[in-house]
C-alpha cells in the first residue's frame, strides 16, 4: 500500500510544511521579488549548498520545496535506486528559454551561454533535487495545464507496483513569472 | 512483470533519410547519412552540420495526405509532422482514434521553440501560433485534430523522454484503463537548440563518430516517430513480431549536463529494465544504445555495458544516420530496432572505425544478418537522467 507522509507547497511567498506555515516573506507587500524570498528561505533552511546560486528560478524553487520537505526526514530506510522523483510543470522552461533567446538575439553579440541552456530542461530540476540527496531511482517529468494529483499518484502506484521502487517524490513545481509560480511536493511510501 | 502483454503494432519515422519507416530503414541498409553541411542564417550565423527535414519534401507530404485542409494555416512546421506520423501509422491498423480507451503520448524537449526565436516572433508565424510554445497546449491542437477524447500526457525529460514515453504507456496499458496508446515524440533543429550545444562546444564539424577514437560531438536531427502500442493480442497476432518487455530510469545523481564517470546510473536503468521484461543479460542478441558522439557520453556507456554484463554484445548507434532527434531519440532510434529485429539484420555504426572507448565494447561494423530475439535500448541526458527497455520477438 501506498501512503502519503510529508508535503511542501509554496506560493505567494508562503512555504507549508505538511501543511503548517514554515516561512513567509511577507516583508514586500506586493508579489513580486521571487529573488529575495526563495534567497531568505535558503537561509532560513540554514543551507550551505553553493550550487544553489547556479540554478535557474525554477531549479531554486524545487530545490527549497524539496529541502523543506526533507528538513526533518532523511530517507535512509531506503537504497538509492529505490526513491524516484516524478515531477510536472505547465510553464516548462520558460523564464531561462526567454533568457537564452535574448543571448542568441543579436548576432553582433551573439553569447549563447551553456550554464543558462542547461536550464532549458524542466527535468533538470528532478537532477539538482536527486544530486543534492542521492537519489538514483526512477525518473519522469511530465508537462500538463495544472497539477493532475490523481495521474501523478497512479503513476507513482505504478513504480511501486513494479517492487523497485519503496519511495516517490511526486510534485508540481512551475514558474511563470514573478507573481505566478507555485510548487506542491509530496512523498509517497510504501 | 505481471499484467498484459503490450505489442508494437504500427509505426512511422519522419526525418532527413524519409518519410516512412520502410524508407528511413532502406536509407539505413544502403548506410546511408542525412547528415549535411546546411548554411541556413536563420538557424545559426555559421554553416552546421545537422539533419534536417526538407521543407519542400514535408509540404509536398502534407499536400498529398491533407488534401484541400491547408495544414500549413493551423498546424505549426512541428506539428505538421506530427500530423504526418500519426496518420500514417493510423492508416496500418483499423484502431479507432476517437475511442476514450486510446490514449496520445507525446515526447518533446523543446516543443514548438522555433516560435521563441528572433526571425520567426517578428512575422505571421508567431502572431499565429505563440500560444503553443505551451506544450500541453500543443498536445491538445493535435489530439482535437485526431478527435481523441483524452487529453495527451506530455512527456518532457530530456533525451530520455521517448524510451521513458514508451515505458510510461506499457506500464498504463498494464492497467487495462486504455486499449491502445500512441506514442509519438518530436523534435525540430532550432537556432534555440543549436546555439546551445554550440556553447557546450559539444556540437561536431562534420558527421558525428560515436565510440571512434577521434569523435568531437554531435550533430542534431529533426523529426517525429511514432509507434502504436496495444495489449489486443489479436491485432498483435496480425501485425506485430515485436513485444515490449519491459524497462526502468534512474538518474546518476552525479552532475546535471555531464554523464557519470562510472556508468553506475545507466546500469542501473538497464538491470531495471531486465527484472521488469524477466530477461537476463545473457539473453541480449543486440544492444541498441544512446551513442551521442560526445567524448564522455560514449565513455560512460562503454562501462555501463561493462557493469551490466553486455560487453561482448553486438551494439550500435544511429547517430550518424539521423542526428540526434533529442525527444524523438529513444522513439525513433527504438523502431529502427524493431526494424533491425523483424529483418534479422544488425545496422552498422555509421562513423565507428578506430575503437574509442575505454571496454571492449562490440561496435557493429557491417551491416549483417543476425537473430534477434532480445533487444535492449537505451538512452541518457541532460539531469543525469537514464533509460532503458527491453524488447522481445514474438515466437511464431
Amino acid at each position: 500500500m501506498m501512503k502519503f507522509t510529508q508535503s511542501c507547497r509554496i506560493h505567494e511567498k508562503k512555504i507549508y510544511r505538511n501543511e503548517a506555515l514554515f516561512y513567509s516573506d511577507q516583508a514586500l507587500d506586493d508579489k513580486t521579488n521571487f529573488k529575495t524570498f526563495i534567497k531568505g528561505a535558503y537561509k532560513y533552511l540554514g543551507q550551505s549548498y553553493p550550487k544553489f546560486f547556479k540554478m535557474d528560478r525554477l531549479s531554486k524553487l524545487g530545490f527549497i520545496a524539496a529541502s523543506v520537505l526533507f528538513s526533518d526526514r532523511v530517507l535512509s530506510a531506503y537504497a538509492p535506486e529505490e526513491i524516484a522523483v516524478v515531477m510536472a510543470n505547465r510553464h516548462s522552461t520558460l523564464v531561462t528559454d526567454t533568457k537564452h533567446c535574448e543571448s542568441i538575439k543579436n548576432r553582433e553579440a551573439y553569447f549563447p551561454s551553456p550554464s543558462v541552456f542547461v536550464y532549458t530542461l524542466p527535468n533538470i530540476l528532478v537532477g539538482e533535487i536527486c544530486i543534492r540527496y542521492g537519489f538514483k531511482g526512477e525518473n519522469a517529468f511530465f508537462i500538463s495545464n495544472q497539477f493532475d494529483q490523481d495521474f501523478m499518484y497512479q503513476y507513482a502506484n505504478l513504480l511501486f507496483q513494479s517492487g523497485e521502487t519503496k519511495a516517490c517524490l511526486v510534485g508540481w513545481v512551475d514558474y511563470k513569472d514573478e507573481a505566478d509560480y507555485s510548487a506542491i511536493l509530496h512523498l509517497l511510501e510504501t | 512483470m505481471q499484467g498484459k502483454q503490450v505489442y508494437a503494432i504500427a509505426d512511422n519515422i519522419i526525418n532527413s533519410l524519409g518519410f516512412s519507416t520502410t524508407e528511413v530503414i532502406q536509407q539505413i541498409e544502403a548506410e546511408q547519412t542525412g547528415i549535411y553541411q546546411h548554411e541556413i542564417e536563420a538557424i545559426y550565423p555559421t554553416p552546421f552540420w545537422a539533419s534536417l527535414v526538407n521543407n519542400e519534401q514535408l509540404q509536398t507530404q502534407i499536400n498529398k495526405e491533407f488534401v484541400g485542409q491547408s495544414v500549413e494555416h493551423y498546424f505549426t512546421r512541428l506539428e505538421q509532422m506530427f500530423l504526418l506520423s500519426i496518420q500514417d501509422v493510423l492508416r496500418q491498423t483499423n484502431i479507432d482514434v476517437k475511442s476514450k480507451r486510446v490514449l496520445i503520448i507525446i515526447a518533446t524537449t523543446k516543443g514548438n521553440i522555433d516560435l521563441l526565436e528572433q526571425a520567426n516572433r517578428d512575422t505571421w508565424y508567431y502572431e499565429k501560433f505563440a500560444e503553443r510554445l505551451d506544450m500541453s497546449y500543443m498536445g491538445d491542437v493535435l489530439q482535437k485534430y485526431f478527435g481523441n477524447p483524452n487529453q495527451p500526457l506530455v512527456v518532457c525529460n530530456a533525451c530520455i523522454s521517448g524510451v521513458l514515453a514508451i515505458n510510461i504507456a506499457q506500464q498504463l496499458l498494464q492497467t487495462e484503463q486504455y486499449d491502445h496508446i500512441i506514442v509519438t515524440g518530436g523534435d525540430l533543429v532550432s537556432e534555440f537548440t543549436l546555439s546551445g550545444f554550440f556553447a557546450f562546444k559539444a556540437v561536431c564539424d562534420g558527421i558525428c563518430k560515436p565510440y571512434d577514437q577521434d569523435r568531437t560531438g554531435i550533430n542534431l536531427g529533426e523529426g517525429v516517430a511514432t509507434v502504436l502500442l496495444t495489449t489486443d493480442a489479436k491485432l498483435a497476432q496480425k501485425y506485430s513480431k515485436i513485444r515490449i518487455g519491459g524497462g526502468g530510469s534512474s538518474n546518476d545523481a552525479n552532475h546535471i549536463s555531464g554523464p557519470s564517470r562510472t556508468g553506475d546510473g545507466l546500469n542501473i536503468a538497464i538491470q531495471k529494465a531486465f527484472k521488469q521484461a524477466a530477461c537476463s543479460a545473457q539473453q541480449i542478441d543486440y544492444v541498441s544504445m544512446h551513442g551521442t558522439g560526445t567524448s564522455y557520453n560514449d565513455e560512460m556507456e562503454s562501462k555501463a555495458l561493462g557493469l551490466a554484463n553486455l560487453l561482448d554484445k553486438p551494439m550500435n548507434s544511429l547517430k550518424a544516420y539521423f542526428g540526434h532527434t533529442l525527444g524523438a531519440a529513444g522513439l525513433m532510434e527504438t523502431i529502427v530496432a524493431m526494424a533491425s529485429m523483424r529483418k534479422g539484420l544488425l545496422f552498422k555504426s555509421l562513423g565507428y572505425t578506430k575503437h574509442g572507448v575505454s571496454q571492449p565494447i562490440q561496435v557493429i561494423q557491417n551491416t549483417q544478418k543476425h537473430k534477434i530475439d532480445y533487444c535492449l535500448k537505451t538512452a541518457s541526458g541532460f539531469g543525469g537522467c537514464n533509460a532503458a527497455l527491453v524488447l522481445a520477438k514474438i515466437e511464431s
